[in-house]
């Protein structure tokens, strides 16, 4: 575990640099602790992979208590840090392939498999919510069945449409909105990944799991 | 008594209502944006006696046409815009109160890229999340998401108060289209060769044509890295400079994403992400390594002027 400091606004925790589902855990645990502890004295707590980044006012905020204070609670391994895991998985609906997954067939001939093939692989998994970026309520979800993991296209898309699910490498996910993007486009669904004025704003949160339903064409 | 409304009759070339920024949701993916220079925004928060946090209009190279419904006291902080009120010239850095009706025309731009027009009380465009910030490839906050368009009318307070007159401190512009930023060292900084890091902050970067509010991208010499490999996503604040593989550095602005996976070599630091937000294509900015002492005493040093407005009392 390693802190530094990311210019003089941000406070950076790195565990182990991997992408692993009880890094990942750590992570996810350390932030919602800090979030408590801190919310109310720093601008933003925000856990990826396998890192934690504590964004600060550098006026306002006594460096030396700050930092010890992230040390203390990153040395902490409590058991009891709440872990999405513990809440079902959110079932995401997905018309597959067709008009909805461009990409669909491309993916089975990279794979040497049937489009159908490819679709009961990437719906059978339980996915793990590693951290949310890109646009808003947009989630890396992992692990891609790696017969599947098709890296993303070499030219991206201008634009793929809202609700796209997409593949690329061992990482899965949904564009909440219509955006560039270089995914594998394998179907698409009608649910709505980020609303902000709903709450919680986001469907899924860091560290929950999502399962992926083929769903009948409407 | 109801809003009145700051009616859009042309919108200049970006305009876009920004506040301190959406904190406290980059967990979700939801980026901060805020204005590009915070230090401009707050100044002419200051001078129109708004908390820091109101919301006002940042306008970007070429500024709007404007009329106010209703009587105002406002001010315009940050690039140096010729400003008419009802076709007489008026000064900017300074508060002045308009008359219901009056029209606000920013004319030619002198120095810098970005001002900051405030209304006593602030605009009122509906809070997202905390902010009224917006950010634009997401389309959220500010008027429905998106830049102004003509026809707009954005709603603010009345001014019923006396005539003010504060002043402002000169904004830090940069000079003749060149900036000194100051860089502490990024995370990643051992990810480049020591040649590289010389580079950076010796060397004088132009900013490209490719740039807007997520970042600048920057035409140079490529830095090289120090190993191969790409890190797993992370964090980034604003003034990260993140170098792609290709070598020339981008200069993440308000409107970053939440997080990336390009190597980080440096930060600007805070004191100097104001100036940074006054940078245009075409300009140019010399990076320069400080220490983390430094660069404390810059920020304490930046926020002095704003400390004096606060305090002088310039009521006409």
């Amino acid at each position: 575990m390693n802190l530094r400091w990311s210019g003089d606004t941000m406070l950076l925790v790195e565990f182990d640099q991997a992408i692993d589902p009880e890094i990942n855990a750590q992570a996810i645990g350390l932030a919602a602790r800090l979030q408590s502890r801190l919310g109310h004295i720093v601008r933003d707590v925000v856990p990826s992979y396998c890192s934690v980044g504590i964004h600060f006012d550098p006026l306002l905020t006594d460096l030396g208590a700050l930092e010890r204070v992230v040390e203390e609670e990153a040395n902490r391994r409590p058991s009891e840090d709440a872990d999405g895991s513990q809440r079902p998985p959110i079932d995401i609906p997905v018309e597959y392939g067709g008009e909805a997954g461009p990409d669909l067939d491309a993916v089975a001939e990279w794979a040497s498999c049937t489009a159908a093939e490819v679709i009961a692989r990437h719906s059978a998994p339980t996915y793990r919510v590693y951290m949310l970026g890109f646009v808003p309520g947009f989630a890396y979800l992992g692990r891609v069945d790696s017969r599947i993991a098709v890296p993303r296209r070499r030219v991206p898309r201008d634009s793929v449409p809202a609700g796209s699910v997409g593949i690329a490498g061992e990482q899965t996910g949904v564009y909440p909105i219509s955006t560039p993007g270089g995914w594998n486009l394998i179907g698409r669904t009608r649910t709505r990944m980020f609303d902000a004025a709903r709450m919680p704003a986001s469907l899924v949160q860091p560290g929950d799991l999502v399962r992926f339903v083929a769903a009948r064409p409407l | 008594m109801s809003d009145a409304g700051l009616i859009v009759k042309r919108p200049g070339l970006l305009s876009t209502v920004q506040d301190l920024g959406r904190w406290g949701h980059q967990a979700l993916g939801v980026p901060v944006a805020g204005p590009m220079d915070v230090y401009s925004h707050r100044l002419a928060n200051l001078l129109v006696g708004n908390a820091a946090d109101a919301a006002t209009l940042e306008v970007t190279l070429i500024g709007p046409d404007l009329q106010f419904e209703g009587r105002s006291l406002i001010a315009v902080c940050g690039a140096e815009f010729d400003i008419a009120v009802n076709g007489q010239q008026a000064a900017t850095g300074a508060s002045l109160v308009v008359a219901a009706g009056a029209r606000v025309q920013f004319g030619r731009r002198r120095a810098g890229a970005r001002a900051y027009l405030a209304v006593a009380g602030g605009l009122r465009t509906p809070v997202l999340l905390g902010s009224r910030a917006t950010h634009l490839v997401s389309a959220m906050g500010g008027v429905d998401g998106r830049a102004l368009v003509a026809g707009d009318r954005i709603p603010y307070p009345p001014y019923e108060g006396l005539p003010l007159s504060r002043r402002a401190p000169l904004a830090i512009l940069p000079n003749q289209g060149r900036a000194r930023l100051r860089i502490l060292e990024g995370p990643q900084a051992e990810w480049f060769s020591k040649s590289a890091r010389a580079t950076l902050g010796s060397v004088s970067f132009r900013v490209s044509p490719r740039s807007n509010r997520m970042g600048y991208r920057l035409e140079g010499p490529p830095l090289a890295r120090a190993h191969d490999g790409e890190p797993i996503s992370e964090p980034t604040p604003f003034g990260s400079i993140q170098v792609p593989s290709a070598g020339e550095p981008i200069l993440l602005m308000a409107d970053r994403q939440t997080a990336g996976g390009y190597p980080k070599i440096g930060a600007v630091i805070a004191a100097d992400l104001p100036v940074a937000g006054q940078l245009a294509p075409g300009d140019r900015i010399e990076f320069t390594w400080c220490t983390r002492h430094e660069a404390a005493a810059a920020l304490i040093a930046r926020e002095r002027p704003l400390l004096r407005v606060a305090d002088a009392d310039g009521r006409a």
